[in-house]
């Protein structure tokens, strides 16, 4: 098992015809995803590297039975690309693109509220079942097929952490990220869920950020409903790069962003919290009794 | 992106929404002819024009009556450095003030226009506000006081809303028409100028009961910014550090910090990891930069010379995990920065992902001092190592000078 997405997955990528869009339809093909089909308005009937393109995502889904899509559409055109999606009702939408404005993102969220859509992103490096199924931008090579769930806000960072698994020995069940954007589909929450439910999954990795409320929820959910242990860590600890927060969005957070109080929330709820980003896999291994 | 005070109002009255009347000046003698043309006489408040909240505390707003009054605080505002508990002790250069006449108010509330960030949702929040007790304050304190009201992103704000939201406040019969209506049209400028911020702090209720906003604070979505190039205009480089205005324009996401080590890496949490880890081996980072996953030749480039023109700087870390974008672009981008310019820093390089082994081949090929990391641990070890050993030098260096003299 695995959360989300599994050598079943049949995705089309919106956007293929672009630089970023044909260039990562390539890598998931390679990788071994089952890359049915792309989406290019006007360019339907042609190929992009061996895959057929579509005029319409619903054409695809009748023609492919594609169940997950792609998102590599530049940001202006991303929400119609999104909604487009859902309303053909895709299981899953991961979505890559960043700069998507805040209205388009609000409105996005807002017609997903009636469909039953998921999506990731955006702003995200996508989702990752090693050996399986890659959906979305990561490296593949550094991923090797385990028992870790990693579930993160960044996109790079998680790279380096999956890397670190790797060399260590620690293979990983599932690998995605919520994405950096200000506003997003799937949460912390949602992806501790599936992790705690997955059979295959032994552990779990959180990689929080300074900024906003998540990891706090996150927190929570451990405290309340995870069985499995948790490693986490919290990017920004030195930086202080929330000095220009203003009244409202103080009032609507309540003021609590800090790493620290992240951080102490994660503890509390019995998440080992590595100090350094780059021990996040010694951290894991020491949780599972691994470490000599 | 924020934009000044002036600014927000000339916007919001194209909106209907009612500002006091005004005009921005940036010298003594035009702040006296927009007294004359907007008052005649009476008093007038003047505010400096700085991307700073608190302003009135740190003497930045000034009620005067009368023109030679008037032309004596301009004179003490303008050209003058506005210091606030944000600004750090430098301060922010004042080039504008905002002349408006002053309204006599007989009550006062707050109004924001924002995204609630977990929902995904725009609201509006609002309160009564009372006898100069901050709305951080009441938040904080009695949360219940302040009214919300979520905003469908795709119909905007509806009348029973905005209506619904002038009653709560406690507004008498014969102004609920019309704060409604203000109300109304805040949410529609909000929507339709793609902001991620407005915050009227405060709306003031007038004698004859008409609704005006005092106060105003703005700042754009910079991700919808592309719809407005109109608005693009209204940001004043000047207002932010030189080098993340420059590094914005290129569409790189830079922060200035006090340390000695530049960083450049790819992706905000890599960043921000590569920061903790160079602190965590006892160095500072000199900035944040983030260069994002699609970035050019061009913008590593660019990058560079951002980096190389903060004088702190003793040594360079390049911290770079290829997903969208590859490594081969990365060093191709620093061989041809070196190719132009002289780095006397040394430079430690770490890449890993999309493309590396070609991005490695290039790095070791190139004819100029590089310093290789096998990841990020070792990249923040050898860092933190060269920016150390290069100040150690420099100061042996002035020793013998001194012994010399």
């Amino acid at each position: 098992m695995s959360i989300l997405v599994n050598r079943d997955t049949k995705v089309i990528v919106q956007g293929i015809t672009g630089q970023a869009g044909s260039f990562h339809a390539r890598q998931m093909k390679e990788y071994g995803t089952q890359v049915v089909g792309g989406i290019a308005p006007g360019q339907g009937g042609t190929k992009s590297d061996g895959i057929y393109i579509f005029n319409t995502v619903q054409e695809a889904v009748d023609r492919t039975g594609a169940n997950c899509s792609c998102v590599l559409v530049p940001p202006a055109y991303a929400a119609d690309a999104i909604m487009e999606a859902a309303d053909s009702e895709l299981e899953l939408i991961v979505v890559i693109t960043k700069g998507i404005p805040l209205k388009d993102i609000s409105r996005v969220k807002k017609y997903l509220e009636e469909k039953n859509s998921l999506m990731i992103g955006p702003n995200c490096p996508g989702i990752i079942t090693p050996g399986e199924c890659k959906v979305g931008i990561m490296p593949g090579y550094i991923h090797t097929r385990g028992n870790i769930g990693v579930v993160s806000r960044s996109s790079t960072l998680t790279y380096d952490l999956v890397w670190q698994l790797t060399r260590r020995g620690l293979g990983q069940s599932t690998c995605t990220s919520v994405g950096g954007a200000l506003m997003r589909g799937m949460g912390f929450v949602d992806a501790l869920e599936l992790f705690e439910r997955d059979s295959e999954t032994q552990a779990v990795v959180i990689i929080g950020e300074s900024g906003g409320t998540e990891e706090e929820e996150a927190a929570k959910f451990i405290k309340g409903k995870m069985t499995k242990p948790v490693v986490g860590y919290i990017a920004g600890r030195m930086a202080p790069l929330d000095k220009r927060i203003s009244h409202a969005a103080a009032v609507m957070t309540g003021g609590r962003s800090s790493v620290e109080e992240k951080a102490s929330a994660l503890r509390d709820a019995g998440v080992v919290v590595s100090k350094s980003p780059a021990l996040i896999a010694e951290a894991v291994a020491r949780v599972l009794g691994l470490s000599s | 992106m924020k934009i000044h005070e002036y600014q927000s109002k000339e916007l919001l009255a194209k909106y209907a929404v009612a500002v006091p009347k005004g005009t921005v000046a940036s010298s003594v003698e035009k702040a006296a002819s927009a007294y004359r043309k907007i008052l005649k006489k009476g008093r007038c408040t003047v505010k400096a024009q700085v991307h700073v909240g608190d302003k009135g505390k740190a003497g930045g707003i000034k009620v005067v009556s009368g023109l030679p009054r008037l032309k004596k605080v301009a004179k003490d505002i303008l050209k003058k450095r506005l210091v606030t508990a944000q600004t750090g002790p430098y301060g922010l250069l004042v080039r504008k003030i905002l002349i408006e006449e002053t309204i006599p108010t007989v009550s006062e509330f707050y109004l924001a226009i924002t995204y609630d960030i977990s929902l995904g949702t725009p609201v509006l929040l609002a309160c009564r506000k009372r006898g100069g007790v901050e709305i951080g304050d009441i938040a904080k304190i009695n949360p219940k006081m302040i009214i919300r009201e979520d905003i469908n992103p795709f119909t905007g704000i509806l009348p029973y809303q905005s209506r619904r939201i002038a009653y709560k406040l406690g507004l008498k019969a014969e102004a609920i028409e019309e704060a409604a209506g203000q109300i109304s049209n805040l949410v529609k400028a909000f929507l339709e100028l793609d902001l991620s911020l407005v915050e009227i702090n405060s709306w003031g209720l007038t004698r004859d009961k008409r609704m005006i906003v005092i106060d105003c604070k703005m700042e754009m979505d910079k991700d919808g910014v592309f719809r407005h190039p109109e608005l693009k205009k209204l940001q004043e480089a000047s207002e932010e550090d030189r080098l993340e205005a420059k590094a914005g324009d290129l569409g790189l996401d830079y922060i200035a910090l006090s340390g000695n080590i530049g960083c450049m890496v790819n992706g905000t949490g890599l960043a921000l990891a590569t920061m903790d880890l160079i602190k965590l081996h006892g160095g500072e980072p000199a900035n944040f930069l983030n260069i994002g996953g699609g970035a050019t030749v061009e913008q590593v480039k660019e990058g560079f010379k951002v980096l190389l023109a903060n004088r702190k700087v003793k040594a360079i870390l390049v911290n770079i995990f290829g997903g969208i974008m590859k490594c081969d672009t990365i060093a191709q981008g620093i061989i041809e920065v070196a190719k132009k310019i002289r780095i006397k820093v040394p430079v430690v390089v770490r890449l890993e992902g999309t493309n590396f082994e070609k991005g490695r081949n290039l790095i070791s090929k190139a004819k100029f001092n590089l310093i290789a990391a096998s990841d990020m641990e070792d990249a923040a070890k050898k860092a933190v190592e060269a920016a150390t050993t290069r100040k150690t030098r420099s100061i042996k260096k002035t020793k013998v000078s001194k012994k010399r003299r």
